[in-house]
């Protein structure tokens, strides 16, 4: 098997306030035999929020992380959702328009870079099913995660648009996360807010739309039997998860459900400790789902 | 090819269920040739709305496995991939009551389209001749001119789903088409209202509207062009200006998100009652260990919190200014 390794953006979330995902993921790689070279110049990808007010900065910027993962001569590895849309957005943008990437690479040729093209970037959960591969992740789950209820949660831009989003190539990247829920042993929870939006993007502009966009889905969700959902994206898991109690407080929902990062749910399969895993740095306690995995990890 | 169908009902009382139906067709039928077949030959009673078959009125939108689409525009075989075994799920438009089975009422719709004002309004003296604009403009305003107003972005927006107030993807994609028209003459005062609460701020940037579109409207992405307008008219004062202002300073200044100083930068630092209702959720992540004390300067004070190679990153942002295009000159 062709050794995996990757250009690693780890995004501003994971190192900021959700650290327990850039922990997982680098226990979770190690674990799986997947190699990162963290890009620890490269920048936000401005979240489509500096594009409101200057596409072209975040263009530039966005621009340079490619040409800085084409430098090292590896794909370029997210674990982030809005990440991934955004990047797909500013890739297809560039590879259309080459009067345009003239221009932009005549800026990051100040620094020696350039960016040619035909980079493929991919989300921590593509990088599972297309490059590792889940008949490989299966033969290594240690704790398969029986009896436990997931549900899928994927963030906006993994899924939409979906045109710049590869699915000629790869059709199935929509059921990935279902995918990986059964390859770890889980059950797939299907509930209609999976692909839906967690209401992250308004919490302050409009905060109870927000906190009522993702109660909704968490109550959805638990109200199938779902003892946890799981995301690859930490902007999802802000608001699933850090805002839960505010959602409970405003939807009057009776809600309490776990929220894990993709690579804490690979984590556990592999029989990684749950402390190491960071799964104690949780707003909603986990208790009870690592109660439910009682199983004994096989040697 | 056999089409299988299962279509959710309603009448005056609600939902009742859903009818499945089973039927042999040619192998490019559309879900609207299909529906009508049905209604033709296997039961009479079932409630559709169309007209043209052709992707140009927009009559006839609903939701196809749960997602909304133009019937008359989509294939059988390119949703079931040719699985004959493929039920296709089909319901009405959501967001919207329903009048019966496949058909919505769309008032709402409407209501929100005519609260944009969706027509030009000119100022000044008429010239002479024609009106006269850049043909980059046009080009421009060709995604928003082609909504046939079929309902589908409506249906399927997810902040509508939680608030019925918010104007939602067609209107504001109308809005676009009017504001960003060099013929009207209220661009400031329509981006002021558009600017206001349940307005372009209120948009999530899910992509819903732009995924379900048949006509390539990508109503989110004129949303964004409005915002952007509104920034550039300086119109602020709100939470969603405030947000993207902070946001943007944060990366210039360090890089990387600052987290923590999204919130007071953006809903702002004097409002206290707003501020407060954040304190119990900062608290619980303080315990939980998910709060970055490295970012507790603002960025932009000395001592905030810097990527490596800050100086290069300036560089880029600085220089990015010259990737904007020139505004076209309107020919006198």
């Amino acid at each position: 098997m062709a050794e995996l390794k990757y250009a690693f953006w780890p995004g501003c979330v994971s190192k900021g306030a959700a650290p327990e995902l850039y922990v997982s993921t680098n226990l979770v790689a190690k674990a799986l035999g997947i190699e990162l070279v963290e890009l620890d110049t490269a920048t936000c990808t401005g979240a489509g929020v500096i594009q409101e007010q200057n596409p072209e900065m975040a263009d530039a910027l966005n621009a340079r992380t490619f040409a800085l993962a084409q430098q090292l001569g590896l794909p370029l590895m997210n674990i982030c959702s809005t990440c991934q849309g955004i990047e797909s957005m500013v890739q297809d943008k560039l590879t259309k328009r080459p009067d345009y990437l003239e221009k932009v690479n005549a800026i990051l040729a100040d620094e020696g870079l350039k960016y040619t093209p035909g980079l493929a970037i991919k989300n921590f959960l593509w990088v599972l099913v297309e490059d590792f591969g889940l008949d490989r992740l299966k033969k290594m789950v240690k704790r398969p995660l029986s009896g436990v209820r997931v549900g899928p949660f994927y963030g906006c831009y993994i899924l939409r648009p979906s045109q710049i989003l590869g699915k000629e190539e790869f059709p199935e990247r929509d059921t990935y996360l279902e995918q990986v829920i059964e390859a770890v042993g889980a059950t797939v929870v299907d509930y209609e807010g999976a692909k839906k939006c967690c209401g992250f993007p308004i919490l302050t502009v409009n905060r109870e739309n927000s906190l009522k966009q993702t109660g909704n889905h968490i109550h959805e969700a638990q109200d199938l039997g779902a003892d946890a959902l799981v995301s690859p994206c930490p902007l999802c898991h802000l608001n699933l998860d850090a805002q839960q109690p505010a959602a409970k407080q405003v939807t009057k929902h009776d809600i309490e459900l776990p929220i894990l990062h993709l690579p804490q749910m690979i984590g556990l399969a592999l029989g990684i400790d749950s402390k190491e895993l960071r799964l104690n740095h949780h707003v909603v306690s986990t208790k009870k789902l690592m109660d439910k995995l009682t199983a004994p990890v096989a040697r | 090819m056999k089409v299988k169908l299962k279509v959710k009902r309603a009448g005056p009382d609600g939902p009742s269920g859903y009818s499945s139906y089973e039927i042999d067709a040619a192998e490019s039928v559309t879900l609207l040739d299909a529906l009508i077949q049905v209604r033709e030959y296997e039961d009479g009673t079932l409630a559709l709305r169309c007209s043209c078959r052709s992707a140009i009125c927009g009559s006839c939108s609903m939701r196809v496995d749960g997602r909304a689409r133009l019937a008359c525009r989509a294939k059988v075989i390119a949703i079931t991939g040719g699985d004959e075994n493929h039920e296709l799920t089909v319901e009405p438009m959501g967001n919207m009551p329903v009048i019966k089975d496949l058909i919505n009422d769309m008032e709402l719709f409407w209501q929100k389209m005519r609260s944009v004002d969706p027509y030009l309004k000119p100022e000044g003296v008429e010239p002479e001749g024609e009106y006269r604009v850049p043909n980059e403009t046009m080009l421009d305003l060709t995604h928003a001119m082609n909504c046939i107003m079929c309902g589908a972005c409506v249906s399927d927006c997810t902040v509508l789903e939680v608030d019925k107030n918010f104007t939602a993807p067609a209107a504001l994609a109308k809005a676009y088409r009017v504001v960003a028209d060099p013929r009207d003459g209220h661009s400031h005062e329509r981006l002021q209202k558009l600017s206001e609460y349940s307005g372009i701020w209120d948009c999530t940037r899910c992509n819903m509207c732009v995924e379900v579109c048949p006509k390539g409207v990508a109503p989110m992405n004129r949303i964004l062009q409005l915002r952007e307008m509104a920034i550039e008219e300086g119109i602020g004062g709100n939470s969603g200006v405030r947000h993207t202002n902070i946001f943007t300073k944060s990366i210039t200044d360090g890089g990387r998100l600052n987290e923590i100083w999204m919130v007071p930068g953006s809903v702002g630092m004097f409002n206290v009652p707003r501020l407060m209702k954040e304190m119990p959720g900062a608290l619980k992540m303080l315990r939980a260990g998910k709060l970055p004390f490295e970012q507790l300067i603002p960025p932009g004070a000395p001592g905030s919190a810097k990527m490596k190679g800050m100086d290069r990153v300036r560089n880029v942002i600085r220089k990015s200014a010259s990737l904007k295009a020139p505004k076209p000159v309107v020919e006198e």
